[in-house]
């Protein structure tokens, strides 16, 4: 029977578009999953239908063209797939999803499923990260992507990674003022790993165009900055931060955007019961993939940064080269020299990886400078002294006994927001590694839903 | 005052709604978060401290931007799209 059911992909950014794509290509017909209302995910996401006018150029900037290539990828195959958008997927299990769209939940068997599931911002706490105006990059950039809109007149930019100067430059492009950008990785780190970035000249040049373009308008560049606090009463007036050198220092500014790298969403991964491994680079538990996006579980497949952050290029080639696994599973014919090509590109975009990661490090002091009075979960205002207390206590040696303890990452997130900072306060309380406090486990649903949405499921025929 | 300054796209058809009983305007293809943060400065009061918030991620993931309808209704303001004749609160859930 389990031949008769279309694969099913959740997730319609580049990898899961590249994914339908080559399924189509196939002769398969893909049901496409995704929560947004149009195609393209978080980094191609598409402007509303409604009157928006500005080129692909101008949302998309370097990146116009492949954001269009996938774009149009995805209406080539429109009428050939079962495209299901505005369609939260909130549970996986016994080979079914559970779906709910327009306020009405539906089960969806599977026997074969391609998780593109993407990421978020992944971020620690600092006094005053609640306050109206402090949003993280992501958000800011999909304030102005999405909305034409940016999250403040007067923006600074904290945090790391190539999202700091990508988001900051194209705020600058649109016009608003930048505070600065204040980046928590030494000067030193960066220029050391410059050299490994020589892997992938075109992606460093964009960097330092980045960087040289703010300069030139006069933005300041800070490195090995640590945030104090954001001040403000009902909004944020002013970044409080600690320079290089440990002098403590305050812009004005009506806007925070911040982010430190991307956390993966895998809590799909994790009802479908895929097996997972602690992956240093990411400094986060990830599910198990092969080379080709096989996961532990046959027939679940992985792809994009949902299992692994890897950027958009490697999300593209991971979607086709996981179609083509399964493909290759189910018994179909697929093209050898292909899968060597995405294979090789794949293993490239790596190699370049790690040096991206090296250049923008997680700032592993961060967690202990928390307070304890700091709130670390914006749900249910939990505070990062709560997290130490059950950990000095005896009381939790782990993350979900921690969670169970001050229900740090039982809110309506679900740990998306405090888990980085739980983890990483957790394992420093108890003197392990960052592995050595497991992971939380996921519970359906993965995101709240209305109880009117009916949760009993339907019978898998 | 406006958190969210525009900064483009701004001849698109106007959309009319109430905000804590108060008229004002946005613009077609607006979230709720947009159309309520381009008229004030937060989107809702928490119910464990009263302090104010204003959404965080806007993709969907920190399920910090939900908001009240006068009817009651919880919407989640960042993937939810601003329409006609909506009455919405800025107070919270439970100081409505």
């Amino acid at each position: 029977m389990s031949e008769v059911l279309p694969p099913v992909i959740v997730g319609a950014g580049p990898a899961g578009i590249r994914a339908a794509e080559r399924l189509v290509a196939a002769g398969l017909r893909p049901v496409v999953v995704d929560e947004a209302a149009r195609w393209g995910g978080q980094i191609y996401r598409q402007p509303p239908d409604g009157g928006f006018t500005r080129p692909k150029t101008a949302l998309y900037g370097f990146e116009a063209g492949k954001a269009d290539a996938v774009h149009r990828a995805m209406a080539a195959i429109r009428d050939r797939v079962d495209y299901c958008p505005r369609t939260l997927v909130w549970n996986c299990e016994a080979g079914a999803l559970d779906l709910l769209s327009e306020g009405a939940s539906e089960a969806l068997p599977f026997s074969h499923l391609i998780l593109a599931t993407g990421a978020t911002d992944r971020v620690l706490p600092f006094p005053g990260w609640t306050l109206p105006g402090v949003f993280t990059l992501g958000g800011s950039q999909v304030a102005l992507k999405f909305q034409g809109c940016a999250v403040g007149r007067r923006v600074a930019f904290l945090g790391t990674g190539p999202l700091l100067y990508l988001v900051a430059y194209q705020y600058l492009k649109a016009g608003v003022e930048v505070a600065g950008v204040f980046d928590t990785t030494p000067f030193t780190t960066q220029a050391c790993a410059t050299a490994g970035m020589l892997r992938d000249p075109a992606t460093l040049a964009k960097g330092l165009l980045f960087v040289g373009w703010l300069r030139a308008h006069g933005v300041p560049i800070h490195n090995g900055v640590r945030p104090v606090r954001g001040e403000g009463a009902e909004r944020v007036d002013a970044l409080v931060w600690r320079d290089a050198r440990g002098q403590e220092r305050r812009t004005a500014c009506d806007a925070i955007a911040f982010g430190l790298g991307l956390r993966s969403e895998t809590q799909l991964a994790d009802l479908a019961g895929c097996r997972f491994r602690f992956d240093e680079a990411d400094r986060a538990w990830l599910p198990e993939r092969d080379g080709a996006g096989r996961s532990s579980v046959p027939g679940v497949y992985l792809a994009g940064d949902g299992s692994g952050i890897s950027g958009a290029d490697a999300a593209e080639l991971a979607g086709e080269r996981a179609a083509l696994a399964m493909l290759e599973d189910l018994g179909r014919p697929v093209e050898a020299a292909r899968v060597k090509e995405l294979d090789g590109r794949l293993a490239r975009i790596a190699a370049f990886r790690r040096s991206l990661s090296a250049a923008f490090p997680f700032p592993v002091d961060w967690a202990d400078a928390i307070a304890d009075d700091t709130m670390i979960c914006r749900c249910e205002g939990i505070t990062a002294g709560a997290v130490r207390e059950v950990a000095r206590s005896g009381q939790a040696r782990e993350m979900n006994r921690a969670k169970a303890l001050t229900r740090a990452g039982m809110g309506r997130c679900q740990g998306r927001m405090c888990s980085a900072t739980t983890a990483e306060l957790l394992s420093r309380a108890l003197g392990t590694g960052p592995d050595g406090v497991g992971r939380l486990r996921a519970q359906p649903p993965i995101k709240p839903l209305p109880v009117s949405a009916g949760a009993e499921r339907r019978e898998v025929a | 005052m406006a958190l969210l300054q525009r900064v483009a796209e701004q001849g698109r058809r106007v959309v009319r709604f109430t905000l804590d009983g108060r008229p004002v305007e946005a613009l077609e293809g607006d979230t709720i978060l947009t159309a309520m943060l381009t008229n004030g400065d937060r989107l809702r009061r928490t119910e464990f401290a009263d302090t104010p918030r204003a959404g965080f991620c806007m993709m969907g993931a920190c399920q910090d931007c939900w908001v009240r309808t006068e009817e009651g209704e919880r919407l989640r303001a960042c993937g939810t799209f601003i329409a006609d004749g909506m009455r919405l609160l800025s107070n919270g859930e439970w100081n409505s």
